[in-house]
C-alpha cells in the first residue's frame, strides 16, 4: 500500500470507523444538530448535553465513510468535558491540520489522538468527510439548528 | 433495440443471481478472456489520448465512463477544427464564415436525426444535456398539459434529474407525482407500472438505461401501455446512447433526451427529440434570439421547430464535437461493440462475483454497461479513494439516485462502468484493487 493511503487509514481510523466511541442517542441531549454530504449521501446526528458551556456528553449517529465516522468518533472522544469555546478553539486547529498537514500551521502534537486524521490533508477530496462532525458540532454549539452541508456557502 | 438479455446469453448473469462464487473456477474467466475478434479494441484505445496519462504513477483505468465518457481524437479535432476555420454565429449573418457554422450546426442536427432515427431533422433540439431536454419538457410540454389532481409517473430507478422537474412541476400544478415500483433485482414492475397508468396521468416519464443498476428497460412495451391510454411518454436516454442502437420511431416515445459528454462528445451539448406534432404545439421554453419570427414590444411571433426551443446562440462548437462523437460511434461496427460491452461486463460480473464480501446491486436479466456492488461495510468512498491511488476510476456514491439507494436498502455503492475502450486489464486492475481494499480494512 502506498504511504498516503497508509497515513489516511492509520490504525487508529479503521478502529474508530468500525467500532465508533459514543455511537448513540444522548439522554437529556440539550443540542441536536444534523450534518449532511450531499455529494455522498452521508448523514450524520450530533447529539450534545450542555451544561454551563461544558460539554457533559456528547454522541452521534449515522451514516457515512471510514473517515467520517472516524472522525466524528474520535471528535466526540474528545470533546467530552470541555468547553464550548475549546471545543470550537480545537475546531479551528484541526481544521488548519487537515487542509495544510502535518509541516503547517498546526502540529500533529497540539491535537491529541486527532492527529490521527492529519493524512487526510493528502486528499483534498475526503477532507470534507472528516470536516462533517466538526460542522456539524458548530451548528449544535451555534444554535443554528438547520441541517448543516459540506456544499453550499460559497463552495 | 440490441441489449444484453442474460436469458439468451450464456447464463453468466444467471450464475450471478442463483449461483454461488465457488461454481466460478478462473478457468470460467480465462475462457472469456478473448473478447469478439471483430473489436480491436487495442486500435479504439488509441483514439483516446487521455488513455495514455498516468494517474499516481500507473496507468489510468477508467471505469466512470457512465459519470463522463473521455474523448476520442477525432471529437477533439472537429472541436478544434471549428473554431480554427468555421468559427462564427448561426443563422444570422450572409458572410461566408456564418454560412459555414450554420451549415456545420445543421449537418450535426441531421446527423442526430440519423442516429436516432427521427423523422425529422426539427425534430432534433439541442440542449446542454439530458437534464435541460427534461426541464425543457416539464416547463413546456408539461405546464400546458399537467393540471390540478393530474399526475405524472416516474419509475423508482430515476435519476434526479427525471425525477426533480416532475417535483417541481406537480408542485407547481398541484399535481400528483407518481413512482412505479422495481423488485430486487432492478427491474421495473410491469404490471404495476401499467395499473398506474390512470385516467389523470399525463406522461410517464422512463429511463432507457439505469445509471446505477445498469438495467435495460423495455421501453416499446411501456410506450405501448401509455399511449393505449393517450399518454405521451418521455425517455431519458443518457445510459443508453453510448451503448444501444436507439431508434426513436421504433421505441415510438414522444420524447426522448441524451448527453453528448457520456457518448464521447463534449460536454454542454446534449439532444432532446420530440415528435414532430408535439413541438408544434408546445409553448417555447426560453425567450430570446433564434427563436422568434418577428418581434415587436405588442406581440411577438415565434419559430418554428426546434429553433422554437433554441433561444439565443446555440453551442455550436458542442454540435460539431457531438456530430463528430456520432461519426466515431458509427465506425465501430455496431454488433462487435455491443458484443465487447456484453462480453466486458460478463467478465467484470464474474471477476466481481469471486471477491470476498462483494454484493453486486443490480442484476437485472437485460443490462448495460455499469456494474455497481458493495463491499462488506466498507464505505464506497474509501473504496473509491484506495482505488483512485491504483490508478482506478470509477464512481462512489448515491449516482444521483438517493430515492432508488433508500429501495435498495444502500447509503452509496460503487460503481465501474464500461466503455468501448474498456478492457479485461481494467476489470483484472479493479479486481486486484478491490483485493488492496480489502486489505486495508481487514
Amino acid at each position: 500500500m502506498n504511504s498516503e493511503l497508509r497515513d489516511l487509514y492509520q490504525e487508529v481510523v479503521i478502529d474508530h470507523s468500525k467500532q465508533p466511541r459514543n455511537f448513540r442517542k444522548v439522554e437529556g441531549a440539550t443540542r441536536t444538530a444534523e450534518g449532511f454530504n450531499p455529494l455522498c449521501g452521508d448523514q450524520l446526528t450530533l447529539y450534545v448535553k450542555l451544561e454551563n458551556g461544558v460539554i457533559e456528553d456528547i454522541g452521534f449517529q449515522g451514516t457515512g465513510c471510514a473517515i467520517s465516522k472516524a472522525s466524528a468518533s474520535l471528535m466526540t472522544a474528545a470533546l467530552k468535558g470541555k468547553k464550548q469555546d475549546e471545543a470550537l478553539a480545537l475546531f479551528k486547529r484541526v481544521h488548519v491540520l487537515l487542509t495544510d498537514g502535518p509541516n503547517g500551521e498546526v502540529k500533529p502534537e497540539e491535537v491529541g489522538k486527532l492527529a490521527a486524521l492529519s493524512g487526510v490533508w493528502e486528499f483534498p477530496m475526503r477532507v470534507k468527510c472528516a470536516t462533517l462532525a466538526w460542522h456539524t458540532l458548530r451548528s449544535a454549539l451555534e444554535g443554528e439548528g438547520d441541517g448543516v452541508s459540506t456544499e453550499g456557502q460559497g463552495r | 433495440m440490441e441489449a444484453w438479455d442474460g436469458r439468451r446469453g450464456d447464463g453468466g448473469m444467471k450464475t450471478v443471481e442463483t449461483g454461488s462464487a465457488a461454481n466460478l473456477r478462473s478457468a470460467d474467466i480465462q475462457a472469456c478472456r478473448n473478447g469478439p475478434a471483430s473489436f480491436d479494441v487495442e486500435r479504439v484505445r488509441r483514439d483516446f489520448p487521455i488513455l495514455s496519462e498516468t494517474v499516481y504513477g500507473k496507468p489510468l483505468v477508467y471505469l466512470d465512463s457512465a459519470a463522463t465518457s473521455q474523448k476520442p481524437q477525432q471529437v477533439i479535432d472537429a472541436m478544434s477544427r471549428f473554431f480554427s476555420k468555421d468559427n462564427a454565429n448561426v443563422h444570422r449573418g450572409v458572410h461566408y464564415l456564418s454560412e459555414r457554422a450554420t451549415e456545420a450546426y445543421e449537418g450535426a442536427r441531421a446527423k442526430m436525426q440519423r442516429f436516432l432515427n427521427a423523422e425529422h431533422a426539427h425534430e432534433i433540439i439541442f440542449v446542454r444535456g439530458t437534464t435541460e431536454a427534461v426541464n425543457l419538457v416539464a416547463q413546456t410540454y408539461g405546464k400546458a398539459h399537467v393540471g390540478e389532481g393530474d399526475e405524472v409517473l416516474i419509475t423508482a430507478m430515476e435519476h434526479h434529474s427525471n425525477i426533480v422537474p416532475w417535483q417541481m412541476l406537480c408542485e407547481e400544478k398541484h399535481a400528483r407525482l407518481r413512482v412505479a415500483p422495481i423488485n430486487d433485482a432492478g427491474e421495473l414492475l410491469l404490471e404495476e407500472l401499467e395499473s398506474l397508468i390512470g385516467p389523470r396521468t399525463k406522461l410517464v416519464a422512463v429511463t432507457h438505461v439505469s445509471n446505477v443498476l445498469g438495467t435495460v428497460n423495455p421501453i416499446r412495451r411501456i410506450v405501448e401501455m401509455a399511449h393505449a391510454r393517450g399518454v405521451r411518454v418521455l425517455v431519458d436516454g443518457a445510459q443508453a446512447a453510448p451503448h444501444l442502437k436507439v431508434d426513436v420511431q421504433a421505441l415510438g416515445c414522444d420524447f426522448y433526451a441524451f448527453s453528448g459528454h457520456k457518448m464521447y462528445g463534449p460536454t454542454g451539448i446534449g439532444v432532446l427529440y420530440g415528435k414532430s406534432e408535439l413541438l408544434e404545439e408546445m409553448p417555447p421554453y426560453q425567450g430570446g434570439g433564434d427563436m422568434i419570427l418577428s418581434v415587436s414590444f405588442e406581440k411577438t411571433v415565434y419559430n418554428k421547430p426546434p429553433n422554437k426551443f433554441e433561444a439565443g446562440t446555440p453551442n455550436m462548437a458542442g454540435a460539431v464535437g457531438l456530430a463528430a462523437a456520432v461519426d466515431f460511434l458509427a465506425g465501430l461496427n455496431h454488433d462487435a461493440l455491443v458484443a465487447h460491452e456484453h462480453d466486458l461486463l460478463a467478465y467484470g460480473t464474474r471477476a466481481l462475483f469471486e471477491v470476498p464480501g462483494l454484493r453486486l446491486i443490480g442484476t437485472a436479466h437485460s443490462k448495460a454497461s455499469v456494474i455497481s456492488f458493495v463491499l462488506d461495510d466498507i464505505h464506497p468512498h474509501d473504496i473509491g479513494t484506495i482505488l483512485d491511488r491504483e490508478g482506478i476510476a470509477i464512481r462512489t456514491g448515491h449516482h444521483c439516485a438517493q430515492p432508488l439507494m433508500k429501495r435498495l436498502g444502500v447509503v452509496a455503492t460503487a460503481r465501474a462502468s464500461l466503455a468501448c475502450h474498456s478492457t479485461h486489464q481494467d476489470i483484472d486492475a479493479l479486481a486486484a484493487g478491490l483485493a488492496k481494499v480489502r486489505e486495508v480494512f481487514r
